[in-house]
């Protein structure tokens, strides 16, 4: 069967399993034992469809559905096949790990949650085949209701309500400027297909019109700053399977939209839409990854981080359309092969992460670091699965976080050819500030885990907590599985994007990069790397060093108390809270901040520390333009009469109006 | 890659482990000298390591595997990133594997599991250890990252190797920006491998340390080998310092000749280095924890300067 009919067969039989879940809305074994393992499975099947699809020849076709005179048109090439790929292979894992994650009495029934889990995942998958801008539209407010729904399940806390509904405003002003777009992108010609809109030349008056649309429209789903206010909410109030899915998936079809409509749709490259696009990648890399240090909540800290990784893919980005710019294709290839890369690396890992996040806030019913501690005893699975996640997000060899940032930071190092003199100087900032970002992750990454699993319990209940259970096991393995592959195997995975960076900017760098063990993407004597080796040597050494330890000397232990300078009354209250942890980047970074603090005074009898530390942009943007809203709504309510004859008077005058403009 | 290259690699691998304690001994007999005490001995940090390994270990009841496997998972990365440091020769087979990102990153990765384990028994001097030397890394690794960029901008190439040969076998140039990426290197030098002026390695003071803070649950076999650790950490920077700024007498490809007199070059070299920082040592004073961030961001911008002056001066 050709790649793009079993595609959007897959996408069929999510609905279809969505759908099924209505049969028995309330009952939790058809849905965590038969609907979820299927959706699992028809995302291995996609991830298998999509991973042949990527070498094959773009294929598409006009579909039965849609409006009468305007049909959706489907296509799959290699770059929607590579995202499809993406989100089959991260879902398999993520619907397993809801399988046993699903419990009675949590917010929705498991039959409605079902349904718009598959929901969003089949109007994902959408997005990634449409072919013409009504489809791509459909699907893609598709993916923001389902999500939106999936987001306030458990709607009986205003808190969470009050983050879908931030969520669902931001998505309506990306989805807005992303039709914006779409309608500068036909130039008047009324043909909302792609490929009509790939043929069209586009004045460049019009083509930075439309880039700049697909910036804003794109960069709000994916969280660019400073669009990026709804994440920190929304991700922590979702269910964790749906944060997973949010922040591996979600965020990607906004990088695929962006890629889409700027590399292909818009056929004119000017390289400083690049520069635009790195400024904003580099903002929002260094903007979360600080915001990610002095949270005290772990999925927040998740998300925060997921607007860094957005912010590095960004950057790529925006190197790619710099290189291209300026015709040097080999480096836009190496660009937009790391901004890939990290596009897949992100998905695993950061879905690795919020789904231990998930486990531990089932086993403990805990969202705080500052109660947690001490569960690597208690959840030697989890724990030990999100060490893995833990040392590929914070970007170090061998695993797969540091393949993407090596990739990146050697197309950075190219930079100084540019023919513009500016720009080769300010390039080098721009390395240093992704250098700092990296390196600022792993710091948030030693706090995440370190808190959050290491130490002493700061509670006593939790050292009843039980591991996850053998549903959450497999998809945390199959997920860490893939953060070890992509780390140990970069070769082969830079032969899969080889065909979008050969359409995108005419060259590749899989054929020369390097054979299967080094991994060389320009040539060996300017940079090589071998995971595999790296991996292979290290272990050695480590197995070495711990045998001839053994042989030499021998292998007593004692046990007993903690040493702790002889201080005999240690107790859990004694260790770094997250807040204790992240106090020095609070310190450095301080104007980046707006910190309310309330410390006692000394004669306070019960004395309270409280501080808060907030969004700035938050006071600087979002309050101002609220407080604007609200002040045009109180004017615009002069319409508002209540009678029903005076609203049947402006429909009659809409009418009059658009006959005037449309004839 | 040739016999002679294979050579190398194994007897830099071999003489980084068994010589860098003998490094750590110079540094602190000149210290010694410097400040007019009598020395303990230049084989002192031997003595240290056999003893430690002879003792038993003692673990407190709630340390975890992690706690456990750190150690040797820390030595077998800085033994590694030793491996990969041009010390003799410039011809080595693992050179291909990890380039200078990769030794950074392989750095950062022995750091992760340090703070840790420091944080895996929960005590309050541990977490305290792991945050500064947490908050040490972050700064201080992009700057040693700069560093390289700078080296590599001038070399074309982020492979040791080739940085290191295209260093030495060029014409005598002077390049301003390696003098400011030298600076940088230094400060970033002393702050990674816990001296004065960030942290000292001879205080037990609690309200000052950093490293000695992590380390403070480990013993027996498993604090020699974080102490030798440490001291590879010392020789791995040592040698990367003099790759880099100094890379006079590292013998070219297959070059048998080179390679045995790249040894007392070395050794005098290393003699010089440490005696220099043993100086540094005795001229500054411990810094307030809270101005570390001032230093290690002033070798970050200055890392990031040499970058600037490279592009605009030299490109």
């Amino acid at each position: 069967m050709p790649s793009l009919d079993a595609t959007l067969l897959l996408i069929a039989a999510w609905l279809a399993i969505g759908l099924a879940g209505m049969l028995a809305p309330r009952s939790l074994r058809l849905a965590s034992r038969v609907l979820f393992p299927g959706g699992a499975v028809a995302g291995l099947a996609l991830a298998a469809v999509a991973l042949q699809a990527i070498f094959g020849s773009p294929a598409s076709r006009v579909l039965p559905l849609g409006l009468p005179d305007l049909p959706f048109h489907a296509r799959i090439d290699a770059l929607s096949a590579f995202f499809l790929l993406l989100l089959g292979a991260v879902a398999a894992g993520i619907s397993t790990f809801a399988c046993g994650y699903l419990r009675a009495g949590e917010g929705q029934p498991p039959g409605l949650q079902c349904l718009c889990y598959h929901a969003f995942l089949a109007s994902m998958a959408a997005v990634l085949v449409a072919d013409d801008a009504y489809f791509f539209m459909v699907a893609w407010e598709t993916m923001a209701l389902s999500s939106f729904f999936l987001v306030t399940s458990d709607h009986r806390h205003a808190e969470i309500r009050r983050a879908g509904y931030l969520y669902l405003l931001i998505a309506h002003l990306g989805a807005i400027s992303i039709l914006l777009c779409f309608g500068a992108l036909q130039a008047g010609t009324g043909d909302y297909t792609f490929d009509a809109m790939r043929r069209i030349e586009q004045p460049a008056g019009w083509a930075t019109v439309a880039f700049l649309l697909a910036l804003a429209g794109f960069g709000a789903k994916a969280g660019v700053v400073p669009l990026h206010v709804w994440l920190p909410e929304a991700h922590p109030a979702a269910p964790s399977p749906v944060s997973a899915l949010m922040s591996a998936v979600m965020l990607k079809t906004a990088v695929y939209g962006m890629l889409r409509v700027t590399l292909d749709l818009i056929g004119l490259p000017l390289w400083w839409w690049g520069v635009i696009a790195l400024a904003a990648g580099l903002v929002s890399a260094l903007f979360g990854i600080v915001f990610a240090a002095v949270q005290t909540d772990m999925k927040r800290l998740l998300a925060y981080s997921s607007i860094e990784n957005i912010g590095l893919i960004m950057s790529g980005f925006g190197l790619t359309l710099l290189f291209r710019g300026f015709s040097m294709g080999t480096l836009a290839a190496l660009a937009l092969t790391a901004t890939l890369y990290h596009c897949l690396n992100h998905a695993f890992f950061k879905s690795l992460l919020f789904l231990s996040a998930g486990s531990v806030l089932h086993a403990t019913r805990e969202r705080s670091l500052d109660r947690l501690g001490g569960l690597i005893q208690r959840m030697p699975w989890v724990a030990w699965c999100a060490l893995v996640g833990t040392v590929a997000i914070a970007g170090l060899p061998p695993l797969n976080g540091f393949v993407s940032e090596w990739l990146l930071l050697q197309a950075f190092l190219f930079t100084p050819g540019l023919p513009h003199a500016y720009m080769n100087m300010l390039v080098p900032i721009a390395a240093a500030a992704i250098a700092l970002a990296a390196a600022l992750s792993g710091y948030v990454m030693v706090k995440f885990y370190g808190v959050i699993f290491l130490g002493q319990p700061r509670e006593a209940r939790l050292s009843e907590t039980h591991d996850a259970g053998p549903w959450e096991r497999t998809g945390l393995l199959w997920l860490a599985a893939g953060c070890v592959a992509l780390g140990l195997a970069p070769v082969t995975v830079i032969s899969l994007l080889d065909p979008i960076t050969r359409s995108a900017t005419g060259y590749g760098i899989g054929s020369h990069a390097g054979s299967w063990l080094f991994l060389a993407p320009i040539e060996p004597q300017r940079a090589s790397y071998s995971p595999l080796l790296f991996f292979v040597v290290a272990t050695l050494l480590v197995v070495v060093t711990w045998l001839s330890v053994r042989v030499f000397y021998h292998g007593r232990v004692r046990r007993s108390g903690p040493w702790d300078c002889g201080f005999p009354h240690l107790d859990a209250r004694m260790q770094d809270t997250a807040e204790g942890f992240g106090q020095p980047v609070r310190h450095i970074f301080e104007p980046f901040f707006r910190v309310t603090l309330e410390t006692p005074s000394p004669l306070d009898s019960r004395p309270r520390y409280r501080d808060l530390v907030e969004d700035r942009l938050w006071y600087w943007l979002y309050l101002p333009v609220a407080r604007a809203v609200e002040r045009v709504t109180v004017l615009v309510t002069v319409l508002q009469r209540g009678r029903i004859s005076v609203y049947l008077m402006y429909s009659f005058a809409t009418l009059l109006l658009l006959l005037l403009f449309v004839r | 890659m040739s016999a002679a290259g294979i050579a190398a690699q194994f007897a830099e691998l071999a003489l980084a482990v068994l010589l860098a304690p003998l490094l750590t001994g110079w540094v602190n007999q000149c210290r010694a000298w410097l400040q007019n005490k009598s020395a303990p001995g230049i084989l002192q940090p031997y003595r240290v390591l056999a003893k430690l390994f002879q003792k038993e270990v003692i673990l407190a009841h709630n340390a975890s595997p992690l706690f456990r496997s750190a150690p040797y998972l820390i030595f077998g990365s800085l033994a590694l990133s030793a491996a990969i440091v041009p010390t003799l020769g410039t011809d080595l087979p693992l050179n291909e594997a990890a380039d200078a990102i990769a030794l950074v990153g392989l750095l950062a990765l022995a750091r992760l599991f340090i703070a840790l384990a420091a944080m895996d028994v929960g005590t309050a001097f541990g977490t305290l250890g792991a945050r500064r030397e947490m908050m040490v890394g972050f700064l201080a690794e992009p700057a040693l990252l700069m560093v390289f960029f700078t080296a590599s901008l001038i070399s074309h190439s982020t492979s040791l190797s080739t940085i290191v040969a295209a260093i030495a076998h060029r014409e005598l140039v002077i390049y301003p920006s390696m003098a400011f990426a030298g600076v940088a290197f230094v400060m970033v030098s002393l702050a990674e491998n816990a001296r004065i002026p960030i942290d000292n390695p001879a205080t037990h003071l609690e309200l000052t340390m950093i490293h000695e803070a992590m380390v403070l649950e480990y013993s027996g076999r498993h604090l020699a080998l974080i102490e030798w650790a440490a001291s590879l950490k010392l020789f791995v920077h040592m040698c990367i310092g003099l790759a880099l700024f100094f890379p006079f007498g590292i013998a070219g490809g297959g070059d048998w000749l080179g390679l045995v007199l790249a040894l007392p070059a070395l050794a005098a070299k290393l003699a010089v280095g440490g005696a220099a920082l043993a100086l540094i040592e005795m001229l500054s004073a411990k810094m307030r924890i809270f101005r570390a961030p001032e230093f290690l961001g002033t070798a970050f911008l200055l890392a990031v300067l040499a970058m600037l002056v490279h592009v605009m001066l030299e490109g």
